[in-house]
């Protein structure tokens, strides 16, 4: 692997938040330790509120970690998003002032990319994406997938060497997150990309990654990692492999006692636990 | 279904007949009716001295136009971009907006005296207000998520506020414009209602005096058509502004 194929190293990673407005120090994440392949297809779970976001922030160099190393292609993460790095969102992040053309555009042109490029890879991304018929549409008139869509061929337009997704079928139905995964993992083959998704789903995780981990509750650890083994032409016909539900099972296994942990709910989990 | 394209007609319709019933009830030496009205109306705009009335009350209004959108826009876009003060300034404005402006009118002819000034500052201090308040608002509604968009693009402040603050805050922007130039006008017009020589807001008043039923309601007639035509337009940008369908 050459130096820039979208490695990530984190080393005792962790993230305190200052106290504040009532509240004391909250300490968020970590400390965490972990190394991600360049290309690799990686997924985090974990229950709510356990840092996943702050982990994600980290890594695209939205935020400095309080103590530890992160890099990303050998070189520290500190103050400031490198260059190469995407992102996409649960929340809806189109322009609605900007019809889907200029929308996908939109990074290329802030990045001053000429223009016969830039209709080109956009051009690309469109029909990739299966939006050509949309190109001169507004989100407004848009269904909440598409936009996301949107969103997603406006970072595979810029070929980021590493793509961050934080739920980004969050708000999605069920039937259109499988077909939007099917899309990911094509637009994750397309441009080689290391990919790091953040899920609240254990079935998008299983589907979709080569390795999950599982976090803790707050502040959150690596507690389990669940390697795949998919081949990497996957798609989300996978779900019927005899595999899929013992991964789902191992997932869930890990996550249990840490989602009812941070419900605050132990004691009925004990509960749950006597046999009838 | 009726098309929603008419549905300016039927309310226009409805208008008219609520109009004409008012006249039946209340008797002609009270409310004119529409048709008289607007035979008087355009004789009205024959004659030349209400032209120049018109002329005087539309300079007033330009001016206090033109103050109220700078001002409001000045002030709005600084406290939406200044987080601190936009809160400390929030409840302030409320408060100002929620004063009955017509309070003030004492003092602002004491400052300004009889005349066109007066006229302006009393539109000024109607107009003002809700455009600043619908600028901050306009600013600090843009929603996070753009902003991150935009740190991971690596964009530089100028950029940003250029590229996605402008266009994103835009239409919420015009429409305190289209709030605020119509409070501008209402001031204008109480400030010729009460003090002034000149103007379309004096001609009232002064066929008031005369008990020229006709003549008010012409007057009236026509400032509606003008205000609802300023209004129809500001909205249909901002329309145009959020690309809904």
């Amino acid at each position: 692997m050459s130096a820039n194929s979208g490695k990530i190293a984190l080393r005792g990673v962790t993230k305190v938040f200052a106290a504040g407005n009532g509240h004391g120090a909250v300490e968020a994440l970590g400390p965490v330790d972990i190394d991600i392949a360049g290309g690799e297809f990686f997924s985090v779970v974990g229950p709510s509120g356990c840092g996943k976001s702050t982990l994600l922030d980290i890594i695209a160099g939205l935020s400095s970690p309080t103590t530890g190393e992160a890099d990303f292609d050998g070189k520290p993460l500190a103050g400031g998003v490198p260059e190469g790095v995407g992102a996409v969102f649960q929340q809806d992040a189109s322009f609605f002032w900007l019809n889907v053309w200029d929308n996908v555009a939109f990074g290329l042109r802030r990045k001053g990319v000429d223009a016969a490029e830039i209709r080109r890879r956009v051009s690309y991304a469109l029909s990739f994406m299966g939006l050509t018929e949309f190109a001169s549409a507004y989100p407004a008139q848009l269904s909440g997938g598409m936009r996301q869509r949107v969103c997603i061929a406006r970072t595979f337009v810029l070929k980021p060497r590493l793509l961050l997704l934080d739920e980004p079928f969050g708000a999605l139905d069920q039937q259109t997150r499988l077909v939007m995964g099917d899309e990911l993992l094509r637009v994750w083959r397309e441009i080689g990309a290391t990919v790091i998704l953040i899920t609240h789903s254990l079935e998008e995780a299983a589907m979709l990654s080569d390795r999950v981990a599982v976090m803790s509750a707050r502040p959150g650890r690596f507690i389990d990692f669940v390697v795949t083994r998919w081949p990497r032409s996957r798609d989300s016909r996978i779900i019927a492999d005899e595999r899929f539900g013992g991964i789902t099972a191992r997932l869930w296994g890990s996550l249990r006692e840490e989602s009812l942990k941070s419900l605050g709910n132990i004691g009925g989990a004990a509960m749950l636990d006597e046999p009838r | 279904m009726i098309p929603r394209r008419l549905d300016p007609i039927l309310l226009m319709v409805a208008v008219l007949a609520l109009w004409q019933g008012l006249e039946l009830i209340a008797g002609p030496e009270v409310v004119a009716s529409p048709a008289v009205t607007i035979v008087h109306a355009i004789a009205l705009v024959q004659k030349s001295g209400f032209w120049q009335d018109a002329a005087e009350t539309g300079l007033a209004f330009a001016l206090a136009s033109v103050i109220s959108i700078a001002g409001g826009l000045l002030l709005g876009l600084w406290l939406g971009l200044h987080r601190f003060a936009g809160d400390v300034a929030d409840p302030i404005l409320g408060s100002l907006y929620s004063i009955p402006k017509i309070t003030l009118y004492p003092l602002i002819l004491l400052i300004f005296g009889l005349g066109m000034s007066a006229k302006v500052a009393f539109g000024v201090i109607h107009g003002v207000l809700p455009i600043a308040i619908f600028s901050m608002n306009a600013v600090r509604g843009v929603p996070p998520i753009h902003l991150k968009t935009a740190r991971m693009l690596r964009m530089s402040k100028l950029s940003i506020a250029i590229t996605i603050l402008a266009p994103a805050a835009l239409p919420e922007i015009v429409a305190g414009i289209r709030v605020g130039v119509a409070l501008t006008l209402l001031g204008t017009l109480i400030g010729e209602l009460f003090a002034a020589t000149t103007g379309i807001g004096f001609a009232l008043i002064r066929a008031t005096d005369v008990h020229d039923v006709a003549d008010i309601l012409a007057l009236t007639l026509m400032l509606f058509l003008f205000a609802a035509s300023i209004n129809s337009l500001l909205h249909f940008g901002e329309r145009r502004m959020r690309h809904e369908r």
